[in-house]
């Protein structure tokens, strides 16, 4: 389990969506979305195309409600930008940078646009962006680039980052990197509003995961909420063939299910809770049964993405 | 909470002169790093003016030709930078998101805006020293009134950046590239910075002479060469232009 978020004591929201709709010519990006983000990391969770991006623009102040609101901090991303401007740091998709520009230079740069920003030298070091050295902006590879543009969107001390695909086309090493100093500001109670496609970021990461589909918040909650949440689990064993299932469901709490899927494996459906592992476990005792192999499935972001939309989530 | 870490939240934008100082000095960089802008804002103009001042390959009338080249040639300096270097610059800031990021920093648009300003102003200050200079080693001996010059000058900037910014805004980068360079050959060649005006035909002339360029080096040729006072039909034809090319600029300028 995560430690409790610092800041979690302020109740007010960072980012609160209201029925937002935005519609690009005749195509809905977003349609009707909710979605309330408290402080801590959340993660928005959806295949490409299902309106992350839009979503996470309009709180940034790039994109106007064609209907809904939008709050961030509190305050209109429109009307009320230079005020909250100062107060987050964003991380686009890609790009952002002058070409001919060099990473520490655009670094120092952003630092300067901020009243308190971080050490900057640090922080190239932190990001492994002192191997850059004179390169120029478009000669960087995808992962510096990244990595940059990461670094300009905490450089400013924000209270809230909202990072867009901020791991997409990095390399393991990278990710890690990145996930780590994702958590570094979690930890020292910055929110951090990220999207991804990839279930394991936002497993990692997240206090809060929100999965979005075709312009609507489909489920939100915690990771283990939403696996929890979304489907029954699974326990198996292995033992002697022919045991009686039927005394062992008369054991079990209701809803649940048991069988003998081939001669000596056994499976049980249902809420798997510590009290169901124990009934089993007693059931097997009284049979004189030793259970073997036992293993509790659970359910991934993955298996509650497929049950909620019917569509495998690329990766 | 007490606890401070690295990350903490203290988040506030830099005083505005600030930010705008530092935001100039970097698009400053950027254009005085950049090769085919270098190219087109010092090489192009010192070798017009060194080159057609020395052989006689344009008949540019009485007196010494790098009388009359020279405030040509000023004038194109200007062109290069206030229009085609600003408005290639900026339509590929466009295209990589630069001026999106940037629209979400502490810095406010009209910053980014009075910084790309004082940014063309500086370049234009390294460019007239260096014509300058050059143009006194060819012997030239200009005339008139310095703050005319300088009207012209500012007018001339105004107008060339409205006409940069409108064409950054709306079209494609790689179609403002095209464009610019096509608009800056055009204008050098129709414009009486190298070729009189008076070698095109009348009706020609009429036309060409309302162009913000020819409006610019006639001015400052009227002023430099012939010593006149403060050219207010030129000056006339540079506010409108100006006003235009801003106001429509301000209009239909999109950030991304």
């Amino acid at each position: 389990m995560r430690e409790p978020r610092l800041g979690a004591m302020r109740s007010e929201p960072v980012v609160r969506i209201q029925a937002l709709v935005k519609r690009y010519g005749t195509k809905t990006a977003v349609d009707g979305l909710d979605l309330t983000a408290r402080a801590g990391v959340t993660a928005v969770l959806g295949p490409n195309g299902a309106g992350k991006t839009t979503t996470i623009e309009t709180c940034e102040g790039y994109r106007t409600a064609d209907s809904g609101t939008v709050r961030v901090l509190g305050l209109d991303p429109v009307r009320e930008a230079s005020r909250l401007h100062p107060r987050i740091g964003v991380m686009l998709q890609s790009g952002g940078v002058y070409s001919g520009a060099r990473a520490d230079e655009m670094l120092r740069h952003t630092a300067k646009l901020h009243a308190h920003p971080l050490d900057v030298d640090a922080l190239v070091e932190r990001l492994g962006l002192g191997s850059c050295g004179r390169t120029t902006y478009r000669r960087l590879s995808g992962g510096q680039q990244q990595r940059l543009a990461l670094a300009m969107a905490v450089v400013g001390r924000p209270e809230l980052v909202f990072l867009d695909e901020p791991t997409a086309g990095l390399d393991p090493q990278a990710r890690h990197a990145t996930w780590d100093l994702v958590r570094d500001l979690r930890a020292d109670g910055v929110s951090v509003i990220l999207t991804t496609h990839h279930m394991d970021e936002a497993e990692q990461l997240a206090d809060d995961v929100a999965i979005i589909d075709a312009g609507r918040v489909i489920a939100q909650g915690s990771p283990e909420e939403l696996c929890r949440g979304g489907a029954e689990n699974t326990l198996r064993f292995t033992g002697r063939p022919g045991l009686d299932v039927g005394s062992l469901l008369k054991a079990l709490p209701a809803d649940s299910t048991a069988a003998e899927l081939t001669p000596g494996s056994y499976r049980v459906t249902g809420k798997v809770d510590p009290q169901l592992l124990a009934t089993v476990t007693s059931w097997c005792a009284q049979h004189g049964v030793m259970p073997d192999r036992i293993s509790v499935e659970r359910h991934t972001l993955e298996d509650v993405f497929l049950e909620l939309t019917g569509k495998e989530l690329r990766s | 909470m007490t606890a401070t870490g690295t990350y903490t939240p203290r988040p506030g934008a830099a005083p505005l002169p600030r930010m705008i100082a530092a935001q100039t000095a970097l698009e400053t960089r950027m254009l005085l790093r950049n090769g085919e802008q270098l190219l087109l804002t010092v090489v192009i103009p010192t070798l017009l003016l060194v080159l057609f001042s020395t052989v006689d390959a344009v008949d540019t009338g009485p007196g010494e030709a790098v009388d009359f080249l020279t405030p040509g040639v000023l004038a194109l300096a200007v062109m290069s930078t206030a229009f085609t270097g600003q408005a290639i610059a900026t339509g590929f800031e466009r295209r990589y998101g630069v001026l999106k990021r940037l629209a979400s920093s502490p810095l406010p648009r009209w910053g980014l805006m009075t910084a790309k300003t004082a940014s063309v102003l500086v370049t234009e200050v390294l460019q007239v020293i260096l014509l300058t200079v050059v143009a006194f080693a060819l012997g030239w001996s200009p005339h008139g009134d310095p703050l005319s010059v300088l009207l012209l000058l500012v007018l001339g900037t105004a107008a060339f950046s409205g006409l940069g910014l409108l064409m950054a805004g709306t079209l494609k980068a790689e179609a403002t590239l095209a464009a610019a360079n096509l608009v800056f050959l055009l204008l050098l060649v129709g414009g009486g910075v190298i070729v009189p005006l008076d070698k095109f035909p009348q009706g020609a002339q009429d036309v060409l002479g309302l162009l913000p360029i020819s409006a610019l080096s006639d001015g400052l040729r009227d002023v430099l060469q012939h010593g006149a006072g403060t050219p207010w039909g030129d000056l006339g034809i540079l506010a409108v232009w100006a006003v235009a090319g801003l106001a429509a600029a301000a209009a239909f300028f999109r950030w991304e």
